[in-house]
Formats: structure tokens, sequence, C-alpha cells
């Protein structure tokens, strides 16, 4: 197990190297002047190699990546040519949005995908079972901006019950709140109808399964059979779907800030591509994929922790 | 379940279909404005309304559905392109430093998800349809790579596939020669998904205006179009979402059916 655990580290950290390398050459490798495209076309020449030489242009490209990386590990992100604030600030703030946003959205999910997982399985082959499965197929369908758009129109506009974009700050708790309701809905609904699915056909798989024949003959029911012995033994692929859909989350969640005008880490990114601030763009973006890698580490380690199999295996 | 296949074959077929008429006939130009006629609803004239320019959106959804079943299909392509013969030789060298390269470089890929692939391509080389396709099909990669891989592996454990090594046929050839065709019910199911969510990824990525650029049609832009009307004429931005949704409806039903049909095993127990 403990081998297991080192071994996975260290693939951890390697892709944490490559990504970087491969963020780094892609925003700064490419032909163009990062310097001169912000200080447009009749930029005088002496304001434009200052502008190079504040922003490290002049240096070699390998210097200038060990100097991005090396400062990351150190928390130090760097200073955003626009906003001129450390980038490490900006995207802390913004982290205050996005990362609510993703961790309510993923709750809301299961929370909407665990019982109706539960109850499909249970109803198996039977019209209720259909009815949601045929519901399922529609959330997958749907893109979240397009619903979301939908859900502004319905809550926001006609029943102006919550606002239709905006975000009030963290000083008013329950403000922030209702204006992230609109978007966690919209981020949930899909991922909701994937989970749905998965943990319907795991569980239906664990249900033919002979333990299940045992427990229910020595006079277990059927739903405790269901909940106490088929679910643990289901979640195994639910959790590979739920480390999986954290990515998803993410970049749909750079999707529907949009929609909603919410000041979060997708915004940022925009912000920053059309004013060509490579730093905040390929720190964001470490930031994201950062988040993913950790995640499917933690959902590798959790494997482990539901399936005592796994930990004797390896 | 036959009932998915149909529906979904009748689904994707329309969108094709809509695709195709629109190369050689639309109801009107979709760059003709016609202010006079704006934000109208459906008639008989427009039979789905016009947009803010009085474009006819039947018409735009048309040329659109080209657009995002073309940008779809490509990605597909080159994600199956790609992914088809790494997974393949993954599996051939199963356990060899080749196989754990490919394994750790498609999860690589997987923490960049399309939108973020997209951003970066987008930051360096500009928004386009063809830098959308690049971003998606890179996506698909390790998807492709990994259905491969894994049907694959159950493959060499066959009896036929050892004697073809006896047989002296060497792990390449007999990648191509038996274990491709006989994983190709697998590729084709798994192309259907990736094709709806290529849709989806699409219709992002041009809503955030890192698709297809004006005057290309595209249901994502049209959306992000609507966005600031959908109070004063909600069909605006209903009628690109219905498309898209229906479309991508249909492909999902049509993999379904598909894989229900291709694999007996599976049959009424869809995930």
């Amino acid at each position: 197990m403990r081998q297991y655990l080192i071994r996975r580290f260290f693939v951890l950290l390697a892709s944490l190297w490559v990504a970087s390398v491969v963020i780094f050459t892609l925003v700064e490798g490419v032909p163009g002047d990062p310097a001169s495209f912000m200080l447009g076309v009749n930029a005088a020449p002496d304001t434009l190699a200052a502008l190079r030489t504040q922003m490290g242009l002049d240096q070699p490209l390998i210097w200038r990546y060990l100097h991005w990386a090396g400062g990351m590990l150190t928390g130090d992100f760097g200073q955003s040519f626009t906003y001129k604030v450390p980038v490490a600030s900006l995207i802390a703030e913004r982290l205050s949005v996005s990362l609510p946003l993703a961790v309510i959205a993923l709750a809301l999910s299961v929370a909407l995908a665990l019982p109706m997982g539960l109850f499909a399985a249970s109803r198996r082959g039977r019209f209720s079972d259909g009815t949601v499965m045929a519901g399922t197929q529609l959330g997958i369908a749907v893109p979240n901006f397009w619903f979301a758009m939908l859900l502004v129109l319905l809550l926001a506009v006609h029943w102006q019950i919550f606002p239709a974009g905006g975000f009030p700050g963290w000083s008013h708790p329950l403000g922030a709140l209702r204006a992230l309701t609109l978007p966690a809905i919209s981020l949930a609904l899909p991922q909701a109808a994937i989970l749905t699915r998965v943990l319907r056909s795991a569980l239906i798989e664990t249900l033919d399964q002979d333990y299940i024949r045992s427990a229910r003959a020595k006079g277990l029911s059927r739903s405790r059979a269901l909940t106490r012995h088929a679910l643990r033994n289901a979640l195994i692929p639910v959790l590979t779907i739920l480390g999986l859909q954290f990515s998803f989350l993410l970049a749909g969640a750079i999707i529907i800030e949009n929609v909603f005008y919410l000041p979060g880490l997708g915004r940022l990114i925009f912000q920053a591509i059309t004013q060509r601030d490579l730093i905040v763009v390929e720190s964001v973006v470490m930031v994201l994929v950062f988040a993913v890698i950790v995640v499917n580490f933690l959902t590798d380690l959790a494997y482990a922790a539901v399936d005592p199999r796994l930990r004797r295996r390896a | 379940m036959k009932f998915s296949l149909w529906i979904g074959a009748l689904l994707s077929g329309g969108a094709v279909l809509a695709a195709l008429i629109s190369l050689v006939w639309t109801p009107y130009d979709v760059t003709a404005l016609d202010i006079a006629h704006k934000l109208q609803s459906p008639s008989a004239a427009h039979w789905l309304g016009t947009d803010h320019f009085g474009r006819d959106i039947a018409s735009m959804l048309m040329a659109g559905a080209r657009t995002s079943l073309a940008v779809a299909l490509v990605a597909v392509v080159i994600g199956a392109g790609l992914g088809v013969p790494l997974g393949l030789a993954a599996a051939a060298m199963r356990g060899r430093w080749i196989d754990e390269l490919i394994m750790r470089a498609n999860d690589l890929i997987f923490a960049f998800p399309a939108l973020v692939i997209a951003i970066l391509i987008t930051a360096t080389f500009g928004p386009s349809a063809t830098n959308a396709i690049i971003a998606i099909g890179i996506f698909n990669i390790p998807v492709f790579a990994r259905v491969a891989r894994a049907g694959a592996l159950s493959l060499w454990q066959l009896d036929y596939i050892r004697a073809a090594q006896v047989s002296g046929k060497g792990r390449a050839r007999i990648s191509a020669e038996h274990i491709a065709p006989n994983i190709a019910n697998l590729l084709i199911v798994q192309g259907t998904i990736q094709f709806s969510l290529g849709i989806l990824a699409e219709a992002g990525l041009s809503y955030v205006g890192l698709g297809a650029q004006p005057p290309t049609p595209s249901w994502g832009r049209m959306l992000a179009e609507a966005q600031t009307m959908v109070t004063i004429a909600p069909h605006v931005a209903i009628m690109p979402g219905l498309a898209i949704v229906l479309t991508v409806l249909g492909l999902n039903l049509l993999g379904d059916g598909l894989r229900d049909a291709l694999d007996p095993r599976l049959k009424g127990r869809s995930a």
C-alpha cells in the first residue's frame, strides 16, 4: 500500500511538471511579442524595450520558465501586467467565487443523483425507471449555459426570485449564496444526470451478485440490501466519475461565470486573454490543471479507502 | 432497445440532413440583414422567427448545423486517428514502458479539459473553428486510446491471437489484422458519444467566442448573441438551444441503441 502511494505521488509530481512545461511553451513559446502587442504599433522603441525588460522578455525562455515555475512553488505567481497586482492575490480573490461555486454544484449533483440512482435501480425495468432514465438523457443533452439562460428567464426575469447576474461579495453572505444558486443549479444538472446513470448501472450490476441474494435470503428487505450492501460496492465507479466530473465542473464554471457575470477564475481568464496578460493566463490555467490532477490523485486514494481489496492488492 | 436506436437515428439523421441541404439551399440567405423585420416571432414567412438583425433563424440553424457537425466530426476523426493506434500499441506492449508512457500521457491530457486547451490555443493563435477542432480533437485522443486499449487487452488473451503469434505474425500486424476489426463495435459506439460531446463542446466554445468566427453561422454564437435579448424575444435563445439538445440527444440515443444492437450481452441494461 505504501509503495503504491509513493508511486502515485511521484506520478502526480511528474504530471504537474509536464503540465507546467506544456502550458508555458504554448503560451510563451510562440512567435509574437506581448510587449509590442500591449503597447500597440506606434510605441516608441525605448518604451518598448523598457517594457520588455520589465516583463523579463529579454531573458532566455528557459530562464523565464524557471523563474515562473520556481515562483509558483513559493506562492509567488508574478505580477499582472494589466492589473498591476500580484497574480497570486488576483487568483485567490477570484477563487473565493469559483471554488464555492464548484463545490456547491458538486454537492448538488450528488444530492440529486443519489436518490434518483437508488430509486431507478430499485425499480429496474419499470415505468418509473424508464422515466428517470429518459430525464437523464435529456439532462446530458442540455448545454449548461443554455439551461442557465432558461433559468434566468424563468427565475430571475419572470419570477424575480434570484438575481440574473453579478456577485455582491462574501461580506453579504446571503446575497452571495443567492447569486451562486442559479449558476450552481445549471452546472449541477448535466453532472447529476451522468452520475444518476452511472450509479444506477453500478447498483444493478451489484444487485445481480450472489451476496445480495444471500442478504435477501437471510431476511434483509430489498431497500436495506440496496442501501447497506449494494450502494457501498457501487461507489467505486461513482467515485471515478466524480473525480472526472470535477474537471468538467471547472471547465463548465468558466462558461457559466460568463453567463452570470460572476467575478471568478473563468471571467479572469477571458479578460486576461483579451488584454494579453500572459502571466495571468498561464497561471490561471496552471491552477485549474493543478486542481484536476490533485483531485484525480485524491480519487485514487479514495478508492483504497472505499475498497479494502484494492488496498491489499496494492 | 430498438426504440432508442430509431429515435436516435431519426434525430441525428435530421441534423445531418439539415446540414447537407444548407450546402445548396436555405430558406433565406444567412448573411442577409433585414432590420425592418428583426426579432419576429415564428410565422409562415419565417418558420422559427428572425433574430436581432432580421436574419431567418431557421436558415441560420441549418447552416449552423454544418459548423457544429463538421467541427465535432473532424475532432472525432483526429481523436480516433491518433488515439486508436496509441491504445492498440499500448495493449500490444502491455506492461512495458511504452504502455506506461502512453497511459500516463493520456492521464495528463485528461487533466486539460477541452475548454482549457481551447483557451490556451486561443490565447496564442486567436479564436477560430480550426482551433476549436484541434482543442476538442486533442481531448478525444485519450478517450479513444483508453477504449481501444481496454478492448484490445481482453482480445490478446484469446486463443486465436496466440495462434496468430505462433504462426509468426508480429504484434503490429496482429493489432491491425485481428484486434482492430474486433474492437470496431466499441469504437463506433464511443465515436457517437464523442461526436455528441463534441457538439456540446463546440457550442460552448463558440458561445464564449473561442469557436467559429462571424460570419460563419454557429449555434453557440447564436445563443451568445441572443442572451442580451432573451427577455424581449425568448424564441431567439430557445431555438438554437433546442437544435443543440435534439442533435445531442439523438446522437446519445443512437450510441445507446448501437451498443445494445452490437453487444447482445448488454441488452436492456443501458448505462
